[in-house]
């Protein structure tokens, strides 16, 4: 069988924000850059991202770029590397005013400068008053970055593969990344792309959860294809439980609402948050205000008949700036909770938002293994930006608006170093057939025929043991038990079956190669999640209630055998003096 | 609850054919999206786009009941018996519900639907203000889910030379922003009996938008534009 053969300079496996981002600089750099999307790029996760990305403009309240790294530090509990962040935040004012060039259309002050809003955990000196640093536009701010990303990237004349879906990297034997194999979702043809440089970008996993946030597409692609060419994954223990889904549904309801007036009420119209954090109240760490709110049902205080979520409420900000800065979720609320947040609170309870862990890179989006050298050597050739990566910038828990920071940010970054590598890296490495085996094995596993279990179930009950095992309060016996449960899943996917076996938009193979990859995702979910005995940012032990920080300051690495390995955090900074460990207390 | 499903697989199929199927378990606050999805269930070769179930993204825009409409905020009990599932008319099928939308695809890129600066830009932000931003309220919102074009008869008719209302709706989003600065140029490529003018004012577009924007006021607006500068 021959297989079409495209070349490039760099491949980027992913539509989203990091990957247009990173696109973009390429295009701009006259390299030839390919994007491998299994959707159109407008339909990639960052589109929905509502509040805002954070950047110290002080356009608001007095901020600089040492406020928004002590913020972000603290946010992690402590196990975000202080060189990544310091890289971030001082490269956040660039990256927005870049947005602002690219067409996006924030929101306005008077003065014609960008809007900001206050945002969980900001502050300003060093845990002092409320700062307002996320830049919006609306509540649609995913949507308009990664709109104008497109267009910048339509007019770099940027080479799109749109609906295509990636399958696995393609590595020889001195473990270069040289590419990867991809399946035409119109045709079921297999596509081979040679690329110098490789860069993941395919976002988060919420899907392992049942009740998430996200879209259908988050599946954990790319982390998994990395994992599969032997790279280990970061910190996947990690997982953000949004506090404000709509109950039972799951549909994201921003931050930006509690940004900009609105709180949480209990059954007994008490405004609970002023007991959990009493100083930032509503606006505390994300981890910190969904274990509240899950304590608050726990113990009998939950609104509703059931008494199973508490209240948003909203209604006393205004019909004018609900209509002005929130109208995107004032429509999600009508829609799917079948209430005008004008006038009624909306019913919310925490659900499952953001993979703070992921792909190991450094702060210039390369790749690290602890196996070649020294404890972190690039893998030659793979770079990742984005969710998908572990930078790690979040470390335990992120704060809002620096999900769509990280992806600018780190997706320039990785463009950056990706042109210099090009500059040394003139041509093609030679591929020989062997790198292809792989992921050719892994499209004929779906052609077996006959009967066997279903995906859709398999999918079903896996997504719902992770909400069960491994949801936002965790304990060594039932993540024991889970960890049991999902890898006897992972088996029982081997004899699953698909009976279409069709060549033309095949959505049932499509969503079997990615609860493979969703699986393997959760294992290491599980399996770094019990590993860890302390609490800390999101990963929260009834069973070690504490932050352990002479045993456990420090990132997990899973590998795909299932061992675990770890490294240190990186607690200097790039030019500054590190920030000490302090208990977290908002 | 009955539907009808147009389907049709190149692979497999001569001709497209309605496929009847019922849905037993029919939750409260059902969207028409989750019904796919259990619908999906019972037959895994019913094919269909869908990423984000809350209206953001627009894979799952489709003829519903005659009139199109993005599947996941559809409720379910808004929709009459059989509920009569197609692919949105005018377009190509791929398989299914699946259109192939190279041509919408190309009439937005058509319309340079990208901020055009000449001047150096600044090292900060542009300054817009707040009256100017608001002039990109109700256009730059739109999520290219393709409704209203392929709700458009003008469009049916020429989608090879009529830009249709989201690419037209693209075209004033940046005539209206205060940043760009090629006006001139944009407004001559509209130029022609076709890109524009082909706009018969059906209002179609207004009608479908899941979005509840209005391309046809953005067309008029753009018309009005050409006309100021043309005296």
């Amino acid at each position: 069988m021959t297989i079409t053969r495209r070349k490039f300079d760099a491949l980027i496996i992913g539509a989203g924000g990091g990957g247009l981002r990173a696109a973009l600089q390429l295009a701009r750099a006259d390299a030839k850059v390919a994007v491998v999307s299994k959707v159109f790029p407008t339909r990639s996760h960052t589109v929905a991202a509502q509040g805002g990305v954070n950047a110290a403009l002080a356009n608001v309240s007095p901020d600089n770029w040492h406020f928004h790294m002590f913020d972000t530090i603290k946010g992690s509990d402590y196990l975000g590397d202080q060189d990544a962040i310091e890289y971030m935040c001082r490269a956040a004012p660039k990256v927005v005013y870049e947005l602002d060039h690219f067409g996006v259309p924030f929101s306005r002050r008077d003065d014609g400068n960008i809007y900001q809003r206050a945002f969980g955990g900001q502050s300003q000196d060093y845990g002092g008053e409320q700062a307002a640093r996320t830049c919006a536009a609306a509540d649609r701010t995913g949507h308009a970055i990664l709109h104008a990303l497109y267009q910048q990237n339509i007019n770099a004349r940027t080479h799109f593969f749109d609906e295509f879906f990636a399958i696995d990297l393609i590595k020889d034997k001195e473990g270069y990344i040289l590419g990867a194999m991809a399946l035409e979702i119109e045709t079921g043809e297999p596509i081979l792309i040679e690329a110098k440089t490789t860069l993941i970008a395919t976002g988060g996993a919420g899907q392992l959860f049942r009740t998430c946030t996200n879209a259908l597409i988050n599946t954990g692609d790319g982390m998994a294809m990395a994992l599969r060419a032997g790279v280990p994954l970061q910190d996947m223990e990690f997982f953000q439980f949004h506090p404000t889904g709509i109950a039972g549904k799951g549909i994201l309801i921003t931050e930006g609402v509690r940004g900009e007036g609105g709180y949480l009420v209990n059954a007994d119209g008490e405004r609970f948050m002023e007991r959990y954090a009493p100083r930032a109240k509503d606006l505390a760490s994300r981890d910190i205000v969904s274990r509240a709110i899950a304590i608050e049902v726990r113990e009998g205080r939950g609104c509703g008949p059931d008494k199973d979520h508490v209240f948003l409420k909203l209604d006393h900000i205004g019909a004018d700036i609900i209509k002005k800065r929130l109208p995107g979720i004032r429509d999600s609320a009508i829609t799917f909770a079948h209430v005008d947040p004008i006038e009624s609170p909306i019913p919310v309870y925490p659900t499952a938002h953001y993979t703070m862990g992921g792909i190991p890179t450094n702060h210039k989006g390369q790749v690290v293994v602890p196996e070649r050298e020294g404890p972190e050597d690039p893998v030659p050739g793979l770079y990742a930006a984005g969710e998908c990566a572990c930078v790690s910038v979040h470390g335990a828990n992120r704060l809002g608006g620096n999900s769509l920071l990280d992806i600018l940010v780190f997706g320039r970054a990785a463009a950056n170093h990706i042109i210099g590598y090009l500059q040394e890296h003139r041509y093609h490495r030679q591929m020989d057939d062997d790198g292809i085996d792989m992921a050719m094995a892994r499209l004929a596993r779906w052609e077996q025929q006959g009967e066997g279990e279903s995906v859709p179930e398999l999918r079903a009950e896996f997504r719902k043991v992770m909400e069960d095992h491994c949801g936002v309060f965790r304990e060594q016996n039932n993540l024991a038990i889970g960890l049991e449960k999902v890898t006897a899943l992972r088996q029982r996917l081997q004899n699953a079956r698909i009976q279409d076996q069709s060549k033309i938009f095949n959505t049932a193979r499509i969503e079997a190669l990615e609860l493979e990859n969703l699986m393997d995702i959760g294992i290491a979910t599980v399996a770094s999640a019990l590993a860890r005995t302390e609490s800390r940012g999101a990963h929260s032990r009834v069973d070690f209630t504490e932050r352990d920080d002479t045993n456990w300051l420090k990132h997990s690495l899973y590998f795909e055998d299932g061992r675990l390995d770890y490294k240190p955090v990186r607690l200097k900074p790039m030019t500054v003096a590190p920030f000490p460990l302090k208990p977290r207390v908002y | 609850m009955r539907f009808s499903i147009y389907r049709y697989n190149p692979d497999v199929d001569d001709k497209p054919y309605m496929q009847e199927m019922v849905l037993e378990d029919v939750r409260n606050e059902m969207m028409l999206l989750d019904a796919l999805l259990a619908l999906k269930q019972q037959d895994e070769s019913l094919s269909f786009r869908r990423s984000c179930q809350e209206g953001v993204c627009g894979s799952d825009a489709m003829n519903i009941n005659g009139r199109n409409g993005l599947a996941c905020i559809t409720p379910l009990d808004s929709l009459s018996e059989p509920v009569k599932l197609r692919p949105m008319p005018g377009l190509p099928v791929i398989r299914d519900l699946i259109v192939d939308m190279s041509q919408f695809y190309q009439q937005y890129r058509n319309v340079k639907p990208y901020l055009i600066v000449h001047d150096p830009v600044p090292e900060v932000e542009h300054k817009q203000s707040p009256a100017q931003r608001d002039q990109l309220d109700g256009l730059y919102e739109c999520i290219l889910c393709g409704c209203c074009s392929t709700a458009c008869p003008s469009f049916w008719w020429n989608p090879d030379k009529f830009l249709g209302p989201a690419a037209l709706l693209q075209a004033w989003r940046f005539l209206a922003d205060s940043r760009d600065q090629a006006e001139g140029q944009r407004l001559q490529e509209l130029e022609g009996p076709y890109r524009l003018f082909r706009c018969h004012t059906i209002m179609n577009c207004v009608d479908v938008c899941p979005k509840g924007l209005n391309p046809t006021k953005a067309i008029g607006k753009i018309k009005h534009l050409m006309l100021k500068r043309s005296i």
